[in-house]
């Protein structure tokens, strides 16, 4: 297994074979693969949509921090959504 | 075809998502699964199909082109996301190509269920360019012996070619392996042909018992420690290969206490569009009595959905009798399956006897006790054939009879 630590450096992209994209009828974000899909609710949605191949763990969580100053402590929400996402192999580390 | 391989997984997580696997609204549900069965014509003739044992009166009045794609449309408007496009072998119509067009326009993800028989480069290269995100191939063994047998065609060599064809054009390989008496001794060579063709993803999926293999299972069902030890074998497998494929092993239920919630409750996330047109709530509804199916020629899909009494018919708890209805547990299964119900005990609305609670119970001890009986394990197997299902049709029910136990 792959080492699961999720460093500020790290780079992810949507894993190969994944989709990830809005659905108007569900109003979520969803991750679908072949044989399954899950339903990402409003913080993981707004994590997972950044994770483009190009910005860093870093990055992101400045992002979402500056974009929802008023939410307490989201750094460990965003850094445990990546865990969670990697862990289930729906992101794949490219850097 | 098989039951199992229609993403047990995908509703599990997509349940699990919408309200943490606690009772779905049943008014708000949404047909997250679209299964088009295009056609149940078949080249290949599996012992342990699912598809019901008269399709041969269902193939002569398949859906057009346009009315699938009347279909996609309306579904996708209710929130279906997932297509599964399957059979019979789908291949054998020669639209599939416009049906997946129309798949990726909408925004589906959209997977081809297929034996492989009839995809050529010239079909593959135009899924690809068409849009259909991925392939999901049965494979039936490591061994030519028991594949072309189980299928009652020779077929081996092509589904080797298939799958490097597959994974040449850059698709994820997805194995759905249907698992019975005959190939239960091959687990790990089976996920080792897996590994070595480079699958994403393998289905081990034990033979669930309805339409061919209910009529075939004294024939097909393992004893009880051969799936222990396969899945001990799949366990193990598991932990060498990581992320790297995914292994999903499918339980039978016949050897549990409880049991599964069948398609995650009727009408909750699975619709299917069946090659004539009727839409159903699972894949072998039709085998329940006095039920009338909506079909599409007749009353659009979202009537079928909300409004038809048959989608409302088992919707939530209502419909229950004892000891269901009375069970703390009822709402991890929903009282099992409907039709495993009646094709076993003749009441579509009883518990479902896999639970050790029903009063039915004894029918899948004696279904257990009867594959170990040599006497019934060779008899001949009856293979999923035109010719065969014409029998059916005409009313020679004598192996399907035997089934319905109770007075």
């Amino acid at each position: 297994m792959t080492d699961s630590t999720i460093q500020h450096s790290d780079v992810f992209a949507i894993a190969l074979h994944h989709r990830f994209q809005w659905e108007e009828a569900q109003q979520s974000y969803v991750i679908l693969f072949p044989e399954g899909m899950v339903k990402l609710h409003g913080g993981a949605g707004e994590v997972i949509k950044r994770v483009d191949g190009k910005a860093t763990v870093g990055d992101i969580v400045a992002e979402l921090k500056a974009a929802f100053p008023d939410a307490n402590n989201i750094e460990a929400d965003i850094i445990g959504m990546f865990e969670m996402a990697y862990g289930k192999a729906w992101i794949r580390k490219v850097n | 075809m098989t039951q199992n391989s229609l993403g047990d997984s995908a509703v599990q997580m997509a349940v699990h998502a919408q309200n943490n696997g606690v009772a779905a609204s049943i008014t708000h549900t949404q047909p997250l699964w679209l299964l088009a069965e295009v056609t149940y014509r078949c080249p290949l003739h599996c012992a342990f199909c699912y598809n019901p044992t008269d399709y041969d009166k269902h193939t002569q009045n398949e859906l057009t082109t346009e009315q699938w794609i009347q279909a996609l449309r309306d579904a996708r408007k209710m929130g279906a996301i997932q297509l599964g496009i399957s059979g019979g072998e789908p291949l054998l119509r020669d639209d599939i190509e416009d049906i997946v067009i129309e798949a990726k326009k909408l925004g589906y993800y959209s997977n081809l269920i297929t034996s492989g028989v009839g995809l050529t480069e010239k079909r593959i290269q135009a899924f690809k360019d068409g849009g259909l995100d991925h392939i999901q191939l049965s494979m039936h063994d490591i061994t030519e012996e028991i594949n072309n047998f189980i299928t009652n065609t020779k077929t081996f060599e092509l589904k080797k070619k298939v799958a490097a064809m597959i994974k040449n054009h850059g698709y994820p390989m997805v194995l759905n392996v249907v698992i019975h008496r005959y190939n239960i001794g091959h687990i790990k060579e089976i996920l080792e042909m897996a590994e070595a063709l480079g699958a994403d993803y393998v289905e081990l999926a034990n033979t669930q018992y309805y339409g061919w293999s209910l009529v075939n299972r004294s024939q097909l069902m393992p004893l009880k420690e051969q799936i222990d030890e396969a899945e001990r074998i799949t366990n193990e497998f598991r932990q060498k290969v990581g992320n790297k494929m995914k292994i999903f092993f499918v339980v039978p239920d016949y050897f549990g206490n409880r049991p599964k919630k069948c398609m995650n409750g009727w009408g909750e996330v699975f619709m299917i569009v069946t090659a004539n047109g009727d839409v159903l709530p699972c894949h072998s509804a039709r085998v329940l009595p006095n039920m009338q199916f909506p079909n599409v020629r007749d009353s659009g899909l979202e009537y079928a959905w909300k409004e038809s009494p048959a989608f409302n018919k088992y919707r939530g708890t209502a419909w229950m009798k004892g000891p269901c209805v009375t069970c703390p547990e009822k709402m991890n299964d929903l009282a099992g399956c409907r039709c495993q119900a009646f094709l076993l005990t003749g009441d579509a609305e009883s518990a479902d006897p896999v639970c050790s609670l029903s009063p039915n119970h004894h029918l899948i001890e004696k279904a257990i006790e009867d594959s170990k009986n040599p006497v019934l394990a060779s008899q001949p197997i009856i293979f999923r054939t035109d010719k065969n299902s014409k029998k059916y049709v005409a009313g020679d029910k004598e192996r399907v009879e035997e089934f319905h136990a109770l007075p």
